[in-house]
């Protein structure tokens, strides 16, 4: 095809085959198109400002005063943040997202394929449910730590009705912590959830049943199967919202102790000027968290991934 | 608790007296379904009504309610945290990001959604990264390099730390809406001899409404909200409300805690006028379900 | 009508009515169909044909009304109890089981031991010449072969009461003709009763053993093909039948006068009401268009051709005869827009009936000609 034609004899309209093709036509044929040139912007923003940081923070990370690894060397010997335990964090603040995203993704599941068909008031129950992700995770941190205090309503009423006797101790500690995560994350768990379960092709719940199948059977072995992927997504997108986060370790909890979460280590150290050590702790809060992701998809990979539709519909 | 959102087929129990009545389908779960909505919907209620009445109050008791009530508390909370200027910084702030985001965001979610080309898994890979890697990650290298540039505290080293998220952010939103605009709209629109600028102008753009109103909507509400990436860049003069109201709880043992309080609903005001908003141009199900279109 | 099912299926209908809010979607339905017998509910979307097929199925409450299959009241069962088979129009094949395993459901579902289920499995997808793909997924299948998935499922365990609902509808012209003869071999092989919702005539006359239909949720009438085709019980049902040309007039002592459209109308067929308000329809298969106007005993009518289309043995032929009244026919040889020409029809192939009230609506295409008789 590229041949070289008879030069100057014919023009290329009488040979098509004559015709050469230019880099031009080449690049059009991969799909290279001029159009292309509208993702200029953004590529160039997100690499200057994105990927460039994450570089130089890596590169940061490595720079520590004791040499290449003495920052992460810092960092797992607990010399960070006055010599308070840093490596503890790891496990601290994967209990709390993990925690945090099992009960947001445990919560969101039942009430999102109640909210599938048409049910009166959907539209209000939908915006009662979005206000805390509008909210933001420091205002109902500082909500919450007035609402679960020992002196907050919480208390006074379990108090009063007589299921305890002595106030809960809810903040300065874990159980305050997942629970202001809870009631930012579960909105965005939810939101997530309602798309993907009517995303469900409802005649296929009609169809097992008409099979034969009852109500709790229609669920497992047709709903739920159709609903893992998007549960294995909103698990990980949950995942990362709670795993970021420090105001409420901090307002909520106690963050010198029990709920010193890695982001928390990261700030402080950067507060104080330490740029090496922030970097490692925010490296390895980075991996930590890539890696459990790459876990539930690998898991989520082992099972089936397909169209949530029956046939073509 | 069932009747108040069952659904309909439960609500309208057959009236008929009839062999095999159909019983009610999961009653249990049922109830423990919207059980523990309530108590959620419940436990956010009261967590509000408390910074509401918090603020309002004059002393506080050992009871459920405060002795008497006060609005004194805003105007000293406007006066020591300088709300006038906070809610400036926030809305200016927002605006900004909202208006760049949107023109970067735009054109690289029509190339994504519209064509093939080599690199495209690599541009995607550069729009999810931001979504899965912690905030704080990119946060510090990023604040670091906004102080070397001397762009710390200053509205413009805001803006630019919270361009990071919310550009991927948009686009994610933005290409289901441009996927939905059937590509032969387009092609009859150029068959017709509209040159790009003319259907970018008359057919897309307007066709594109709704996603730009969604993706802005939902990217302000995030910037607002923002508070680890401001956090590290901003300064005394450069505040967002999230990174004041941050800092007066993390100090509340040195402040009235109806001051902070007072601030909190004025920031708690300030979000649910953006979600009334969003409410009114984005239908949360029609963004989350767009997929879903009866075929008959 | 014949006894050939196996395991009953007498199906029994009284008084069924569903209505949404105040809106009748089906307004007393009431049938009989023997066990083993093909019904085809037919009319147009919205007709309440699948509110009925719904109702059936148990996705639906009734309103009031009674349903009982070989003498058991079903009409208050959930779905799930009521042993029926359905095939949706989406074919709603479930994405994550393999074609063994979609048609295996209802079987599990009845605690069917395995051995019996795999071999009833493998003969129903022998029967829908789908052996092979048993380990496939519904989405490496082509939309035809997912359809006959959906009927070995619907089948597989031999229901009492097998339901359709327009299961053609998806597919293309082709593959449609195909699927339904296969459906009804199926019917004949296996005789089980089975409930069939479509809006396509064509299909419903050649699949059914009877015939049910339906409009705005009132049943027009009910009755072999051949009778709802000879002899269709309105105007509505004409029209839906294929009746395409309809003409309002009066009529008086066996003669229809329309202005000055006057025809004879002949003696088999419906009766026709005395004098007042009626319609004449015509099929255009009975309307013939002629330069030359043979000698015989059928109406004459002078036609102005507007269109010619040729459609293999004859041309159809649209034109505008008296009063302005558009007319379709066929014609043997080709006419030319603009030519004068002459319809004829035979007395006896007009329909004459009582005139649609005011505002009700026109069925499918008919009434096309002169909807306003001013």
């Amino acid at each position: 095809m590229r041949a070289a034609g008879p030069a100057g004899a014919t023009s290329d309209l009488d040979h098509p085959e004559a015709y050469r093709l230019t880099w031009r036509d080449r690049a059009r044929q991969r799909g290279l198109t001029p159009t292309l040139w509208l993702v200029a912007p953004g590529v160039v923003f997100m690499i200057v400002f994105f990927v460039y940081p994450l570089c130089y923070g890596v590169g940061l990370s490595l720079q520590g005063t004791g040499g290449w690894f003495s920052a992460y060397r810092d960092f797992f010997a607990n010399r960070l943040v006055n010599d308070h335990g840093s490596r503890e964090s790891i496990l601290i603040t994967l209990e709390l997202a993990l925690a945090a995203s099992i009960v947001n993704v445990a919560l969101a599941v039942p009430v999102a394929y109640r909210m599938r068909g048409t049910v009166r008031a959907k539209r209000t129950i939908m915006a009662v449910v979005l206000v805390p992700m509008t909210l933001g995770t420091v205002f109902v941190a500082s909500a919450m730590k007035e609402f679960l205090g020992p002196s907050g309503w919480l208390n006074r009423a379990l108090l009063h009705t007589g299921v305890v006797d002595q106030p809960l101790q809810l903040v300065g500690n874990f159980t305050g912590v997942l629970l202001s995560l809870v009631f930012t994350g579960l909105p965005f768990a939810f939101l997530l959830m309602v798309g993907y379960t009517s995303g469900i092709d409802p005649s296929l719940v009609q169809a097992a049943a008409v099979c034969g199948a009852r109500p709790a059977q229609r669920f497992w072995l047709v709903t739920f199967p159709l609903l893992l992927p998007g549960m294995t997504i909103t698990f990980c997108l949950s995942f990362v919202l709670a795993f970021g986060v420090f105001p409420s370790a901090t307002l909520v909890g106690n963050d010198a102790g029990p709920t010193r979460v890695l982001s928390k280590i990261a700030y402080t150290e950067y507060s104080y000027g330490r740029y090496p050590t922030a970097s490692a702790a925010a490296v390895v809060m980075a991996v930590v968290q890539l890696a459990v992701l790459g876990l539930v998809l690998w898991g989520r990979g082992l099972l089936h991934r397909g169209p949530t539709t029956g046939g073509k519909g | 608790m069932t009747g108040v959102a069952a659904p309909p087929a439960e609500e309208t129990a057959p009236t008929l007296p009839g062999p095999g009545r159909r019983p009610l389908r999961h009653t249990l779960t049922g109830a423990v379904t919207w059980g523990g909505l309530w108590v959620f919907v419940g436990g956010l209620l009261l967590a509000v009504a408390t910074v509401l009445l918090t603020s309002l109050t004059t002393q506080f008791t050992d009871g459920w309610l405060p002795r008497g009530y006060t609005t004194r508390w805003y105007a000293q909370s406007w006066a020591t945290f300088d709300l006038g200027h906070l809610l400036a910084t926030t809305v200016g702030v927002g605006v900004a990001v909202v208006a760049v985001t949107l023109a970067v965001a735009l054109p690289t979610a029509y190339v994504l959604a519209r064509l093939t080309f080599p690199g495209r898994r690599l541009l995607l890979l550069l729009i999810l990264v931001p979504q899965v890697v912690p905030v704080m990650t990119y946060a510090v290298p990023l604040a670091t390099l906004v102080y070397r540039l001397r762009l710390n505290d200053t509205l413009a080293g805001i803006v630019l730390v919270n361009l990071v998220p919310a550009i991927p952010f948009a686009v994610l939103v933005l290409v289901p809406f441009v996927e939905q605009i059937d590509p032969r709209i387009e092609q009859a629109a150029r068959v017709c001899g509209a040159t790009n600028r003319r259907v970018f102008v008359h057919v897309l753009g307007p066709l594109l409404v709704p996603g730009l109103l969604a993706a802005g909507v939902l990217t302000l509400v995030r910037v607002v909200g923002q508070f680890e990436l401001t956090f590290l860049v901003s300064g005394p003069d450069s505040q967002t409300l999230v990174v004041a109201l941050y800092g007066a709880a993390v100090q509340a043992g040195e402040l009235a805690s109806q001051e902070i309080n007072a601030m909190a609903v004025v920031y708690m005001l300030t979000t649910l006028v953006l979600l009334l908003a969003a409410l009114r141009l984005v239908d949360p199900t029609a963004v989350a379900a767009r997929d879903r279109r009866s075929r008959r | 009508m014949t006894g050939r099912g196996s395991g009953g299926g007498a199906l029994r209908i009284r008084a069924l009515r569903r209505e949404f809010g105040s809106f009748a979607a089906l307004e007393g339905l009431d049938l009989d169909v023997p066990a083993g017998e093909f019904v085809a509910l037919l009319g147009p979307s919205g007709c309440g044909k699948s509110t009925a097929l719904n109702l059936l199925a148990g996705l639906l409450e009734p309103t009031t009304g009674t349903v009982s299959l070989d003498g058991r009241r079903i009409d208050r069962l959930p779905p799930e109890k009521r042993g029926i088979g359905m095939v949706f129009q989406n074919y709603a094949l479930f994405p994550h089981l393999t074609v063994a395993d979609n048609v295996a459901f209802g079987l599990r579902m009845r605690g069917c031991p395995k051995p019996e289920r795999a071999e009833r499995v493998r003969r129903s997808l022998d029967l829908v010449r789908l052996r092979a793909q048993a380990d496939r997924y519904p989405r490496q299948l082509s939309g035809g072969q997912q359809q006959r998935v959906a009927i070995a499922r619907a089948v597989v365990v031999e229901p009492r009461l097998v339901l359709m609902d327009e299961p053609l509808s998806n597919l293309d012209a082709s593959l449609r003709l195909d699927l339904r003869t296969e459906i009804r071999a199926l019917h004949q092989q296996l005789g089980l009763t089975t409930i069939y919702v479509t809006h396509d005539q064509a299909e419903a006359l050649s699949l059914a053993d009877r015939l049910v239909v339906l409009r705005d949720g009132t049943v027009q009438q009910v009755g072999t093909p051949a009778e709802v085709y000879e002899r269709p019980a309105n105007a509505f049902v004409a029209g839906f039948v294929g009746y395409r040309n309809s003409v309002p007039g009066e009529l008086a002592a066996g003669v229809f006068d329309a202005g000055p459209l006057v025809l004879r109308v002949g003696g088999t067929g419906s009766t026709p009401p005395d004098g007042g308000r009626v319609v004449a329809m015509i099929r255009p298969e009975d309307l013939l268009i002629t330069r030359e106007p043979a000698t015989g005993a059928g109406n004459e009518v002078p036609v102005d051709v507007r269109v010619c289309e040729y459609q293999g043995r004859s041309f159809a032929v649209e034109g505008t005869g008296p009063g302005g009244r558009v007319l379709h026919g066929r014609s043997d040889q080709p006419v030319r827009p603009g030519e004068r020409a002459v319809a004829v029809v035979a007395p006896d192939r007009i329909r004459v009936f009582a005139a649609p009230e005011e505002g009700a609506r026109a069925g499918g295409a008919a009434l096309l000609a002169g909807r306003e008789p001013s």
